[in-house]
């Protein structure tokens, strides 16, 4: 039985499609930044990323923003078909993890995900100075060749669990933001651990704005939409 | 009225009858079929002997380009190794390409060989005789093909031993819920099976060498002949262990192209996500497979002037079959897109207009190069009997078949659930010279090994000839074939 059930909700009425999440997840995660080249050859790198929809014909057109990043899913589809368990299922985080030394390459996870928040690293990474002085030392530069994606700031979440530990109390809620939710200055993105009933995440969920992306593939996400724009119903 | 007689000349002499009418029956049945047109062993072994010793400018010309091809492909390698998949233009939506193409299609094209061999052996189908060898090598050489390009596919090469079922200290076995853990499984069994099956038809073929050489050769085909002395025990025993082989191998052969299809099927990418692929994979790998023994035919029969061994009947055969493979492989394509078609799930409608849309050529193509050339041609016996036209065909489902893995791998990676991720894919350097440098590798091989091993299965032939009588009904005179097994 796992202990955590580590939740994010993203409120789309409240996301302005501004990308601060998506500068502090590069800055969090040493995610190399993709070049002009790379991203027009379709490969920009992103561990979140802000779907930007146009609605509409012009000039009648809207944009809508839909943040999407590693959904967690309690059965996920990059599980099963990774030949070396580099891509597996955390029994303490419940959380699904990517284990860079022992991933060959295959992308069969990437293929496989619905979502499209598994990462290749079709080069080295780079970054360009002085983006190399900040580089996260919680975290691995991941190398050519491996799958990376979200992990919901996992270094954190194990410094949160470590500390609560030697002081011998569980973790408190809020206790633990990854750094898109930190950075995010609408509070679009809520995070917190779901088993424990007085988290704020347990409190807002099930939400009468509530669903989950892609949910008829039935791959369980841990991460809730809450529906914006004009479908607004209630509070 | 039947008239039975028993011949006491050998098999290769054959008596002429006295009337006329009958005496051209049987010449034109000479002309005609192969196994009618028995001549002594030892003249059959010189001649094919001397087909393999043949190397003239055009054989040398071919081992130089096609082997700086082969340079050219593992050059790439390299670089691509050093540099990362980056150089190839896989991108994040699309993260299988022309590899896994590639993958596919040689192992496709390796379904033919067993097929042929195995299947029409068990059902006693006397054209295979002369074709068998070919048909095997091109199982042979498109697996090991094949197998080169999990490897050039992964990302750290370096690291491909965590795929292997090794002991390890941290008892961390590979996974073996992953479909690719089954393709690895399910190929190793069909090389090593297909290797064994052509090894043992191979074992008579390479004692006749053996002893029509000296020195050095002599000691090589000698140590691969086993010691074979032609004892009536060991063809009996020849006879079996094909047999059993050929039982084994055709169960292996089915799953191995289920197995490659659950690659995609296991997969919820829309476009692959299909109960159909494994069947409908096995009839284009035959389909291919087919047409590339055709190809490998003309080839052979032009380049070593085999024309004795390789005549119009045998062309005719494959020409029926691969018709027939045409037509089962249209029902399942249309199987397959007249649900997708009309359930109109918006998945598989953005599919078909990408079909439709920016890969339209290439779909095109598909269709008139695996339906309407081998079914507008194949039904006419000129066409079947002619060898350019036999090469354009073969050749045009080639293409046709190699598109169709390129339409279903990254043309529907393409395309998936959430909009915001459709990327086109468009092939750079490193992805052609590969596959360029891959065909240019089996080609290398294949006209290496036929100036090694005999390409036509000379005891086969003579077997089936020494099986052939005639027998006279009425006016006429009938070919016959006695089966001792």
């Amino acid at each position: 039985m796992a202990e955590h059930k580590w939740t994010m909700i993203v409120d789309l009425d409240k996301c302005t499609g501004c990308q601060a999440c998506v500068v502090a997840c590069h800055a969090e995660n040493n995610v190399p930044i993709a070049s002009e080249t790379e991203v027009v050859r379709g490969r920009g790198l992103h561990w979140i990323r802000i779907e930007r929809y146009w609605e509409g014909e012009f000039p009648n057109v809207k944009a809508k923003f839909l943040p999407v990043f590693c959904q967690q899913c309690g059965s996920a589809p990059c599980e099963p078909v990774c030949p070396t368990y580099a891509s597996y299922h955390s029994e303490q985080e419940n959380l699904n993890i990517q284990v860079y030394n022992r991933c060959v390459g295959t992308r069969y996870c990437g293929n496989n995900c619905p979502y499209k928040v598994r990462y290749f690293n079709y080069r080295a990474p780079e970054f360009d100075a002085p983006l190399e002085q900040q580089l996260n030392p919680d975290v691995t530069v991941r190398g050519a060749g491996v799958m990376e994606k979200c992990t919901f700031c996992i270094q954190r979440i194990r410094r949160a669990a470590e500390t609560a530990n030697a002081e011998g109390r569980p973790i408190a809620d809020g206790e633990v933001q990854p750094a898109c939710v930190q950075a995010c200055p609408s509070d679009a993105l809520i995070f917190g651990d779901k088993y424990d009933p007085e988290s704020r995440v347990a409190r807002m969920t099930p939400h009468n704005r509530q669903f989950k992306l892609l949910e008829h593939l039935g791959t369980e996400p841990a991460v809730y939409y809450l529906k914006g724009g004009e479908t607004h119903v209630g509070d | 009225m039947l008239e039975t007689r028993t011949e006491n000349a050998p098999f290769w002499e054959p008596t002429v009858p006295e009337d006329e009418v009958l005496a051209q029956q049987a010449a034109h049945h000479r002309d005609e079929y192969l196994l009618l047109d028995p001549r002594p062993p030892a003249e059959i072994n010189a001649l094919m002997l001397a087909a393999m010793r043949r190397t003239g400018p055009v054989f040398w010309l071919l081992v130089v380009g096609l082997g700086g091809m082969v340079a050219a492909l593992f050059t790439t390698w390299v670089i691509q190794m050093f540099y990362g998949i980056g150089i190839t233009g896989l991108n994040r939506s699309v993260m299988w390409g022309p590899y896994i193409v590639n993958l596919v299609y040689f192992i496709g094209i390796g379904h033919a060989g067993t097929f042929i061999s195995a299947a029409l052996r068990l059902m006693r189908y006397d054209f295979r005789r002369p074709i068998a060898r070919a048909a095997e090598t091109v199982t042979l050489f498109g697996l090991a093909m094949a197998a080169l390009f999990p490897l050039i596919h992964v990302g750290r090469i370096w690291k491909i031993y965590y795929m292997f079922p090794i002991p390890n200290q941290r008892e961390l076995w590979p996974n073996f819920r992953s479909a690719l853990l089954w393709d690895a499984t399910a190929i190793t069994t069909y090389m090593i099976g297909s290797t064994l099956f052509m090894f043992v038809a191979l074992i008579p073929d390479l004692a006749m060498i053996r002893d029509r050489t000296t020195g050095l050769r002599r000691k090589i085909y000698g140590a691969f002949a086993l010691g074979w002395r032609g004892t009536e025990g060991e063809w009996h025993r020849l006879e079996v262990v094909s047999n059993i082989l050929g039982f084994v191998i055709i169960p292996v052969m089915f799953s191995v192209h289920t197995i490659v299809s659950w690659d995609f099927a296991m997969a919820i990418q829309p476009g692959w996500h299909s109960t159909i692929f494994g069947p409908f994979f096995i009839i284009g790998a035959l389909f291919s497979g087919v047409a590339a023994v055709i190809l490998v035919m003309v080839i052979v029969r032009k380049g070593m002037r085999l024309g004795y061994f390789l005549r119009d009947e045998h062309f005719s055969a494959m020409g029926i079959f691969l018709m027939i493979l045409a037509m089962a492989w249209v029902y399942f394509y249309f199987a397959e897109w007249i649900t997708n078609w009309y359930g109109n799930l918006p998945m598989e409608v953005a599919l078909q207009e990408m079909l439709t849309g920016p890969l339209a050529p290439f779909f095109y193509l598909m269709l008139f190069g695996n339906i309407i050339v081998p079914l507008g041609t194949l039904w006419s016996r000129r066409v079947r009997t002619s060898l350019p036209a036999m090469f354009v065909i073969a050749l045009f489902v080639q293409i046709g078949m190699y598109i169709e893995r390129v339409l279903i791998i990254p043309g529907m990676l393409s395309r998936n659930e959430l909009p915001f991720n459709w990327v086109n894919y468009t092939p750079r350097w490193p992805e052609l010279l590969i596959t360029a440098g891959t065909f240019s590798f089996l080609a290398f091989l294949y006209i290496i090994w036929t100036r090694v091993v005999p390409i036509i299965p000379v005891w086969e032939v003579y077997e089936g000839q020494a099986l052939q009588g005639r027998r006279r009904v009425g006016r006429a005179i009938l070919p016959t074939r006695s089966d001792p097994h």
